[in-house]
């Protein structure tokens, strides 16, 4: 990423002093040069030199999460944004956000990217692409639970540098530069339950039906490739970025609610066969076998019509370079009957923790 | 017969933004948006209390769920098309029908619930429909979403819970349901101009359909659902079950004028405006071999009564 103090040209008295900012701290200025003390300079050629590296560096994706949304999640955490009021419930897949969340903040990172399945699109893959969206967001599905006011900022940069590394690649690809739009609540969700404080950047990628339109399998080498583009626009960027793959794993809801949603009485998964898949696929990731969890993608998106269907964990694993180290698994639980999992990737084997 | 009139007559057409949004990219959106006007005429002088949209952008979960603020209003934008522009709106709901309409399908068994609140994402099919069928918003409308994991005896219910709750309340309804026939889109960009049916198959299986709504066999077609599905539809949701809900709050029969205002291509999808009126002139001479369903009684728990 071009460093924008590094690149421009100190000026002296109208002396154009050199093309860089570490080329112009080595010129002799005349009486200015001398006016500033030695600490000062030392100091100063210290920045310029970690932000210079730090030019230089190739962007990395330094954490990958897999980050379910159901609103309920939200909704049981009460915080300010959000209208209803609950009390309480789903903790065993909250209080493993939190500690994630909490291990997010000792991370450095630039932005957030995330995927999600509730902007869905069948023309393409397309990138949020306004700088601040500020509005209120009311689950179609779930809206008494879920009335969030969002105010949240775009890395616009980054999303086009995507953009365009996907559409080298092949991919159908739209910007969308509607300032009406609405973020959608999965990306809400996630991104709140990862970092409540909304203090980074976010940018969401539309998932693109493929599974629908073609087969699970059309969807992996799909969402495969655009993993790899934005690969490629990471390391380019020279950012620092979390990957956020949001998404329930089976997916088959009760189509009844209780009166009170977050009664965890009335809670457990749709059936066994769900719930015997999810920790078949839980048990790969902790054992770092995911090749072999995207090989099995399309026949456990098929058996559990699981929310992968729309290519999240395929996209983030192909980002990652399909880790085979273990996993750190944060928790697993139903709502309204789906089985979700907070899972991360920590590819720095010194912070990679076994969580549970 | 009597009760079918509770229904002046039915609409289907499509959900896509372009007629109401850029007619003009091309004479095929231009002929959809003309045929929409035309409705939009023949429901202000048709002395309809009420038009009923059943909307296959609205998908639900928890049930069925029913429009029921008395005055929606946002600012929409479509996940697809959006750089086609935004869909400011604001309607008029008629609410007493909606909660009559939720009291009828718990009576037949049905899960649902009322939705009313600020701000609720209503979906592009809707707002286009009522933005073009009823744009001064002259009569009170209602919105009923499309459950994901119903299939047809649950959305035959469903229709005939409509029909109840207009007899119940005395009202004449215009009926519009929004879907595309084939629903396959190009999953490209497209110069509008260039646009047409994403292939011939669609396109034969979308006549032979039309054949049907012009002489006004619905039942025949809610009869087909399951074919037309397997054939011209994306496996997006459980089944192809707009005609369905259509058929069932219609009459079950085919005895209806039928008439295809518009047939266009909808960046590849099947896109038509027809209106279905109740007549007195039977066509139908086929023998129906899918059940009728009054009450709807939940799964039926196969798998739990083999274990016994
Ligand atoms: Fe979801």
């Amino acid at each position: 990423m071009p460093n924008k103090q590094a690149s421009k040209k100190p000026i002296d008295k109208g002396i154009v002093a050199g093309h860089n900012g570490i080329e112009s701290h080595f010129i002799s200025h005349g009486k200015h040069t001398y006016s500033i003390n030695a600490m000062k300079i030392l100091k100063r050629l210290i920045h310029i030199t970690v932000v210079a590296t730090k030019g230089m560096e190739k962007g990395q994706v330094v954490l990958g999460c897999l980050a379910p949304h159901p609103p309920h999640l939200v909704y049981a955490e009460n915080p300010e944004q959000n209208e209803p009021f609950s009390e309480g419930g789903w903790e065993t897949l909250r209080w493993g956000y939190n500690r994630l969340a909490r291990k997010l903040k000792k991370i450095d990172y630039d932005v957030m990217v995330i995927f999600t399945p509730h902007w869905a699109t069948y023309i393409g893959t397309h990138f949020l692409g306004l700088p601040k969206f500020k509005s209120l967001s009311v689950d179609p599905i779930f809206p008494n639970i879920f009335r969030y006011k969002y105010d949240l900022t775009v890395d616009v940069q980054l999303a086009q540098e995507m953009h365009k590394s996907a559409s080298e690649a092949g991919i159908i690809t739209k910007m969308m530069t509607n300032p009406d739009f609405r973020i959608d609540y999965g990306t809400i969700t996630s991104c709140h339950m990862l970092n409540p404080e909304w203090d980074k950047p976010i940018i969401t990628i539309s998932s693109n039906r493929n599974t629908h339109y073609y087969s699970g399998e059309v969807m992996n080498e799909q969402a495969t490739a655009l993993g790899e583009a934005c690969l490629k626009a990471i390391e380019k960027s020279g950012k620092k970025v979390v990957l956020v793959s949001s998404h329930s794993l089976s997916h088959r809801h009760f189509v009844t609610e209780s009166p009170l949603p977050e009664d965890m009485s009335r809670e457990h998964i749709y059936n066994h066969s769900q719930y015997v898949w999810d920790m078949k696929m839980i048990n790969m990731m902790r054992e770092g076998k995911m090749k072999e969890v995207i090989d099995i993608m399309p026949e456990y998106t098929e058996q559990t019509i699981a929310e992968t269907e729309a290519g999240g964990l395929t996209w983030m694993m192909a980002a990652m370079g399909l880790p085979n180290y273990p996993a750190e698994i944060y928790g697993y639980q139903s709502v309204i009957g789906t089985g979700n999992a907070v899972v991360a990737w920590d590819p720095n084997s010194q912070t990679r923790e076994i969580v549970l | 017969m009597d009760s079918d009139r509770d229904v002046l007559f039915g609409i289907y057409c499509p959900p896509h933004p372009q007629p109401l949004l850029a007619p003009e990219l091309n004479n095929g959106y231009k002929n959809l948006r003309n045929a929409y006007d035309k409705l939009r005429d023949r429901i202000q002088s048709s002395g309809a209390d009420i038009i009923l949209i059943y909307s296959t952008t609205w998908p639900s979960i928890v049930g069925h769920q029913i429009q029921a603020h008395p005055e929606p209003e946002w600012i929409h934008v479509d996940d697809d098309f959006h750089y086609l522009g935004s869909m400011p709106y604001k309607f008029n709901i008629d609410s007493d029908f909606a909660h009559a309409y939720r009291d009828a399908a718990e009576s037949r068994g049905l899960h649902s619930r009322t939705v009313a609140y600020d701000g609720f994402p209503i979906d592009t099919g809707s707002v286009v429909a009522l933005s073009l069928l009823n744009p001064d918003n002259k009569i009170p409308a209602c919105i009923v979403s499309s459950n994901m994991y119903s299939n047809r005896s649950e959305t035959m219910v469903l229709g005939k819970a409509a029909r109840d709750a207009l007899s119940k309340q005395g009202k004449k309804a215009v009926i519009v349901v929004v879907a595309s026939l084939s629903n396959r889109m190009f999953t490209e960009h497209i110069d509008p101009k260039n646009d047409k049916i994403h292939s011939s198959k669609d396109d034969e299986w979308n006549k032979k359909i039309l054949e049907f709504f012009k002489d006004g066999r619905l039942e025949d077609l809610s009869q087909l659902s399951r074919d037309i599905h397997g054939q011209i539809r994306i496996q997006k949701v459980a089944a192809y079950k707009p005609v369905w809900w259509m058929a069932a709050t219609m009459g079950q029969h085919n005895n209806y004028q039928g008439e295809i205002l518009a047939y266009e291509p909808l960046h590849g999808s099947g896109g038509a405006v027809i209106q279905l009126t109740p007549s007195n002139e039977s066509v139908g001479d086929k023998e129906f071999d899918e059940d009728d369903v009054e009450y709807y009684h939940g799964d039926r728990n196969v798998l739990d009564r083999g274990n016994l």
